[in-house]
């Protein structure tokens, strides 16, 4: 009975989200109500049983995927009263086709049952015994499945470095560290003999070149490098 | 539809509400057509539509397979967000616009 309540309250609270995603006006709005559908979602996942779904779907989408987007929408200074233009000229096509669409899944579900046979049609069987969710995951996970995890690992490398790629850009006017030039620099540095005993006198400072030197102005610009002489 | 639990809920209820989830994300691609991040978060909801309807039928079933290709979905889904938000933050800088419409540089 409170399972049941409380699939309709996490359902309809889901559902509702959804439609405030796609209808909001606000980008920032529709951020935090996905988010607010993934928690409604892993809820509905604690429900049916599969609860190291459940938190996976908290962590990975309202952890990361949720707050990428929420970063996008808040970085990118987007005009978005001008993206909303033609809203309402799509919508009416929008409702058709998710109409038929809708009409047609409800026939799907209406006409269709499991097969006599599905019980013996399992390929991983729920292990009997106190076998947790995580555990017996695991266990699919790391033999049956290893190459497609190994992949799955493997997309989700490419798309990092993809990321990166595609984002990352030279500055220029930026200062870097270039190791090479650090250690090919030879003959810039000299030892000099001051004049002991000098005390406060001129010439036992370094001073830099005079000014009309063609060097005074190089010196000055590599100031930021320090310990530069 | 056989259920195998004691539960009032049915597997046709988590159908039920897959589906709907499936059709707003459908929906909300048609509604906004110009927002590229709006249209990456329907793609999103119509991803959890089926990862819920692979969680149902795994609890269900009581076969593993759909929690785990559940998973899969969710790896993919993850990096697809990641790759799609990174060519919207390049076209913006490009750009300075997310429009789609306006995105046909590779237009024949």
């Amino acid at each position: 009975m409170i399972a049941a309540l409380a699939f309709y309250v996490f359902a309809f609270i889901l559902v509702a989200s959804a439609v405030m995603v796609v209808t909001a006006r606000n980008p920032v709005h529709s951020v935090l109500f996905l988010i607010l559908a993934f928690f409604n979602a892993s809820a509905l996942f604690l429900l049916a049983g599969a609860e190291f779904l459940a938190m996976i779907l908290v962590i990975v989408y309202v952890g990361a995927v949720a707050v990428l987007f929420l970063f996008v929408v808040m970085m990118l200074d987007i005009d978005f009263a001008r993206l909303r233009e033609g809203f309402q000229r799509y919508a009416p096509i929008g409702a058709i086709i998710g109409g038929i669409l809708f009409l047609e899944l409800l026939l799907v579900l209406a006409g269709w049952r499991f097969t006599d046979m599905a019980a013996d049609l399992r390929l991983a069987p729920v292990p009997n015994g106190p076998v947790s969710n995580t555990a017996a995951l695991g266990r699919l996970l790391y033999t049956d499945y290893v190459f497609l995890f190994q992949a799955s690992g493997l997309i989700l490398l490419v798309a990092m470095i993809g990321a990166i790629v595609l984002t990352h850009r030279e500055r220029v006017g930026t200062r870097r560290q270039v190791i090479a030039d650090q250690v090919s620099r030879s003959g810039s540095v000299v030892l000099t003999q001051v004049a002991i005993g000098a005390g406060i006198s001129p010439d036992s400072i370094l001073r830099p070149p005079p000014k009309d030197a063609p060097k005074a102005v190089e010196h000055h610009d590599a100031h930021g490098h320090g310990g530069h002489h | 539809m056989g259920g195998t639990t004691e539960m009032e809920i049915g597997l046709g209820h988590y159908l039920v509400v897959s589906a709907i989830l499936l059709v707003l994300g459908i929906f909300g691609i048609f509604l906004n057509r110009k927002n590229v991040i709006i249209i990456l978060m329907s793609v999103e909801l119509i991803l959890l539509a089926v990862n819920l309807n692979f969680v149902a039928f795994s609890a269900w079933l009581n076969d593993l397979n759909g929690q785990i290709f559940a998973m899969f979905v969710l790896t993919v889904a993850a990096a697809e967000a990641a790759i799609g938000l990174a060519i919207l933050v390049i076209y913006f800088r490009n750009r300075g616009s997310i429009e789609v419409e306006e995105i046909s540089t590779l237009k024949g």
